[in-house]
């Protein structure tokens, strides 16, 4: 029986606009397995980001909030506890790694300085302590002559080694959970494939888990154990990296796979597209937010129905630990068999 | 590295090529100092040679600072080329300047990666893709205005988003856009600097589908500068890839597929993360970062970073560019081809 270390039940987020208040995380939930690595996919807007920096408590104040839902961790649910513990719990027991390493690390600070806060905020230690930690921790990271880049500034480094020490401030404290948000969309595919294989390797070693926010289908595959696939806010699909890519069962999730570009594809045919586009946050439906797009045939009346304004489809389990949006006109075994 | 026989035989077909670039060199000077002299040369495009035949695709790929994108501004003449020729249906317009220019300009245009910066937001849709054909000589409002209702019809826009501004828009639909004003004035050749990759996925393929479409029926040839590969792979009729301002090989887009031989390239399509959890995955990793191109190595410029392994001897000789098969070509160096004695 695998053991869960992060539990997100029904996560409800909202920010207020000026246009009034949109719901970001519409009712989310999902497990991380100790030692896994869980994929969060879906595109611009679907709420990925936003349910990460729930779980954290870093959502823009005073505009984000969390609704409602728990988020259970180590026996506590950080959705209520104090500032202060969740000061300790961040950087300490979950760390982050944030897309754009530039701009998560401070410029005028040396690196040695940056990452030493971290030990020096978590842990009993001096700063001659904290300075050989980080140096230590830079080399875990693969970073040539750590004792020389200890004293670097964040300029002085190139995206890919930024990124690198973004992952050892991250590790610093051997947290149990780290959640990697796009960590690796700025970076070129050569660095990507680097930075993808170190994160694999301190996983295979310290044994943490990962919750893995990516738009990119291809490195959920390669990186994910568990993968929950978002739209609009809420969770379409989720199920083992397997059930998701072998068989996927929301139309969302089979529409994003086919129209993906794959290498072996034929040259210049036509790419299949899911019709339509991601409808605003401020526009939401209760129902099933992908009809409108769906190719299901009854998807048009539904739309129109009285249903999608009001009823909230739930989740169904079809197969043990896959679960799917339970309505007829975005499951994809219910969609008709073709004359 | 080229030299101008070599060029003749570069292109895929017999007929004339639409775009030939030839020995092309854009240097940015770095300067600093009291007196901003000029301390360097940043060489982003050096010494490039290409070409691409009326109605072809001809992807261009290479990291962040490879200098694709500048060579891509320098086709369209939004940059003055330092050295080399680009030639346009045989006319030399690497060094026209001003008015004598303005014949190409409608000829050649470009779609931007951003949609959202490349629109001026303050103007409606309607007046942004009237703009081009006021410039070019449409005098008559109406005709203009039917022009533009047939044109967003073609790349799939409401008739009345005439009216509305780029901020109403998605992504999508915006790079919509910015594909109607590139093809309103019936160019022949298209630059497209990263058309999609600001893109969701789900609205990626749209694009790419209506840009294949708009090939077909203008008979379009593209500049396709990209990142991904998978995109590039399946849009291009040819592929050339770019590293360190240089192109290191060039070939039909099928034989760069499933015949890379460059060490460079294998390690590019190598690292593309395939979905597909039960893929055999085998990355090939490069050491390090690509270097400055500020005073780049001497010699072959990936050397360096190869996984092929080399004498210290030849890491300072420079490679040479040579056609391997019909059309394909490849920077040959000790570091860069696996077997490299069965080239030489």
């Amino acid at each position: 029986m695998p053991e869960s270390l992060l539990e997100v039940e029904n996560l409800v987020t909202a920010f207020d606009t000026d246009a009034g208040q949109v719901t970001a995380v519409d009712g989310v939930s999902f497990t991380v397995e100790k030692g896994k690595t869980l994929g969060l996919v879906g595109e611009s807007g679907c709420g990925k980001s936003v349910t990460a920096l729930s779980i954290i408590r870093l959502l823009p104040q005073p505009m984000g909030k969390i609704l409602g839902g728990r988020v259970l961790f180590g026996g506590r649910d950080l959705a209520s506890v104090s500032e202060g513990e969740m000061h300790k719990v961040r950087g300490g027991q979950i760390g982050m790694i944030f897309q754009e390493p530039l701009t998560a690390l401070n410029p005028v600070h040396r690196i040695g300085r940056q990452l030493s806060e971290v030990f020096l905020l978590h842990q009993d230690i001096s700063k001659k302590e904290a300075w050989d930690r980080s140096i230590e921790i830079l080399q875990k990271v693969g970073i040539p002559s750590p004792e020389i880049r200890v004293s670097e500034y964040p300029h002085q480094l190139s995206g890919g080694m930024r990124q690198r020490v973004v992952i050892a401030m991250a590790l610093a404290c051997k947290p149990s959970l780290v959640i990697a948000d796009e960590p690796t969309t700025a970076l070129d595919v050569t660095i990507q494939a680097q930075i993808l294989e170190l994160m694999k390797e301190l996983q295979a070693e310290m044994g943490m888990s990962i919750i893995m926010i990516t738009h990119d289908l291809g490195v959920i595959a390669e990186t994910c154990d568990d993968v929950v696939v978002m739209y609009a806010g809420r969770v379409a699909e989720k199920g083992s990296v397997q059930d998701i890519f072998h068989r996927p069962s929301h139309l969302y999730t089979k529409g994003l796979l086919e129209s993906i570009p794959r290498l072996e594809n034929e040259r210049k045919t036509r790419l299949q597209t899911i019709d339509g586009y991601v409808p605003g946050l401020l526009e939401l439906p209760v129902g099933a937010r992908f009809a409108p797009r769906s190719p299901h045939p009854n998807a048009a009346a539904y739309v129109e129905s009285e249903a999608y304004r009001s009823e909230r489809p739930g989740l169904i389990e079809i197969e043990p630990g896959h679960w799917v949006e339970d309505h007829p006109v975005v499951r994809v075994d219910q969609l008709p068999a073709k004359s | 590295m080229i030299s101008d026989t070599e060029q003749a035989s570069f292109s895929n077909g017999t007929s004339q090529p639409l775009l030939e670039i030839d020995g092309l060199k854009k240097y940015f000077p770095v300067k600093g100092g009291v007196f901003m002299k000029t301390r360097a040369q940043l060489k982003a495009v050096d010494d490039v040679s290409l070409s691409i035949q009326p109605g072809e695709t001809l992807g261009l790929v290479g990291e962040s600072g490879c200098g694709k994108s500048t060579l891509g501004k320098c086709v369209c003449r939004l940059y003055e080329p330092t050295a080399g020729h680009i030639r346009f249906r045989g006319d030399t317009i690497s060094d026209l300047k001003g008015k004598a220019l303005k014949p190409y300009r409608k000829d050649i245009q470009m779609i931007f990666q951003d949609p959202a910066e490349s629109l001026n937001s303050r103007h409606s849709i309607g007046n942004i893709l009237e703009e081009p054909l006021l410039i070019h000589g449409v005098r008559e409002g109406r005709e203009r205005r039917r022009k533009v209702a047939s044109i967003l019809d073609t790349v799939g826009l409401p008739a009345d988003a005439v009216n509305r501004f780029p901020f109403e828009f998605s992504g999508g639909q915006r790079q919509r856009i910015g594909i109607a004003r590139a093809i309103s004035l019936n160019p022949q050749l298209v630059v497209c600097d990263e058309p999609v990759s600001a893109l969701d996925v789900s609205v990626q393929s749209q694009i790419l589908n209506l840009m294949m479409d708009l090939q077909k029926e203008f008979n379009l040839s593209y500049l396709f500068i990209a990142h991904d590969l998978a995109v590039v792979k399946h849009i291009s009729d040819r592929i050339a890839i770019m590293y360190l301002g240089k192109i290191v090989e060039v070939g039909p887009a099928e034989d760069v597929f499933r015949n890379p031989l460059h060490a460079y390239t294998k390690a590019l399509i190598s690292a593309i993360p395939v979905p597909e959890p039960d893929a055999q995955r085998k990355h090939i990793l490069l050491q390090g970062d690509v270097p400055s191109p500020i005073d780049p190595p001497p010699g072959c410029a990936f050397a360096r970073r190869s996984w092929i392994p080399c004498s210290d001897e030849d890491l300072e000789k420079p490679g040479e560019f040579k056609e391997v098969s019909p059309g394909h070509w490849v920077e040959v160096h000790p570091a860069t081809v696996e077997n490299y004695q069965d080239y030489i």
